[in-house]
């Protein structure tokens, strides 16, 4: 009796086909088989810590008897304002304003512009707002643009700050208008309410409203 | 209570909170994708739409600070530089990756309708707030110069 032959074992093409497209069947379900999505929910904006420093009062001057010397002593005090970085940024020393703590070149290079309110395509409005934005952490106030190019700020000793704002060719204010600006202006306001965590300036407007008013009305005097 | 907002001619309604920036609203509410996200916080530019023909930065934009005005994005960007900015960058193959060129471009917009012939200064001072990370500015400056060409009035 023979054997029979063997014979070979043959694997059809339809069912390696078969196999094929089960296997990418699969894959497809695995990938978009519904899955839960972790619910939305709220992250709540954490205001940064910034530290606060307070003002001497104008009463805490009354004690220099030499009115000159009061007057000087009281500048130096709301100087500690004037040279804080949230009033020297828009007061630079060119035409492209300074941000943040370091007082860093601004960046996008925002420039002042004809009317100090930036170029025409690139104004500041093109970023900042009526108010400080969260969100983004920009900074905005509705008067928001830079000082004009003669009240120069930075670098400049506080004597020389003290000068160009009595000039009222450079300052274009009387001592009157100068008073109110520091007092009541609500740019000039934005550096107590800065947001973000940027550091506000020393004190209260109020604050620094009286003691630039004590030293006008003690003469106005200058340090050196 | 749901905020009006006029994007590309049409009023949308939309009742996300009067904080949320536009941008956010602008793609994930609208659908208008082609405002792109890039850092959120008005340092790149990829964000840039026209509100009243004035560009700004959306990722920084409360929409209740839209009011009335007028909003457009690269989506409803028309007239003669619109289209001359579009020829110029397709001709110039401005894009290398693409993902800042609808802010590129909006800018670019607002820059010809202010300045039809502007110079590499007047260029450099309207498009420094728009940023490139493949750095195409070369090939930017250039589409611009073009499109200007393009859109001068023939003497």
């Amino acid at each position: 009796m023979s054997a029979r032959p063997r014979r070979r074992r043959r694997i059809g093409c339809l069912a390696l086909l078969a196999i094929v497209v089960a296997s990418q069947i699969l894959t497809v379900a695995l990938l978009l088989r519904p899955r839960t999505m972790p619910a939305p929910s709220v992250i709540p904006i954490v205001s940064a810590k910034v530290d606060r420093v307070s003002l001497r009062p104008v009463a805490a001057f009354q004690a220099i008897d030499d009115p000159a010397a009061r007057s000087v002593a009281l500048f130096r005090e709301a100087g500690r304002v004037i040279q804080h970085p949230r009033c020297l940024n828009c007061h630079p020393r060119s035409d492209r304003p300074n941000q943040t703590d370091a007082m860093h070149p601004h960046l996008p290079a925002v420039m002042r512009g004809p009317d100090g309110g930036g170029e025409p395509v690139l104004r500041c409005a093109t970023c900042h707002r009526d108010r400080n934005v969260d969100a983004a952490g920009v900074p905005g106030n509705p008067k928001w643009r830079l000082a004009p190019a003669e009240m120069t700020w930075e670098r400049q000793s506080l004597g020389q700050i003290c000068r160009q704002i009595l000039d009222p060719a450079r300052s274009h204010m009387s001592r009157d208008e100068l008073r109110r600006h520091m007092a009541e202006d609500e740019l000039v306001g934005w550096a107590w309410h800065p947001g973000g965590d940027r550091a506000p300036a020393p004190g209260t407007q109020a604050e620094f409203g009286a003691l630039v008013a004590a030293w006008l009305e003690t003469g106005a005097r200058c340090p050196a | 209570m749901p905020i009006e907002l006029k994007v590309n001619g049409r009023i949308a309604r939309v009742d996300d909170d009067g904080d949320t920036p536009l941008l956010w609203v602008l793609r994930d509410t609208l659908g208008l994708t082609g405002t792109k996200y890039g850092c959120g916080i008005a340092q790149c530019g990829a964000c840039t739409v026209h509100i009243d023909g004035q560009p700004v930065r959306s990722c920084a934009f409360p929409i209740d600070a839209v009011g009335a005005s007028a909003i457009t994005t690269i989506e409803g960007a028309v007239g003669p530089e619109a289209d001359a900015i579009r020829a110029a960058w397709v001709a110039r193959d401005v894009p290398q990756c693409g993902f800042c060129q609808s802010g590129q471009i909006m800018s670019a917009i607002a820059l010809l309708r202010t300045a039809p012939q502007p110079t590499d200064a007047d260029i450099d001072r309207a498009m420094g707030g728009n940023l490139c990370r493949c750095a195409t500015y070369n090939r930017i400056r250039a589409a611009i110069h073009d499109a200007a060409r393009a859109t001068a009035t023939p003497t």
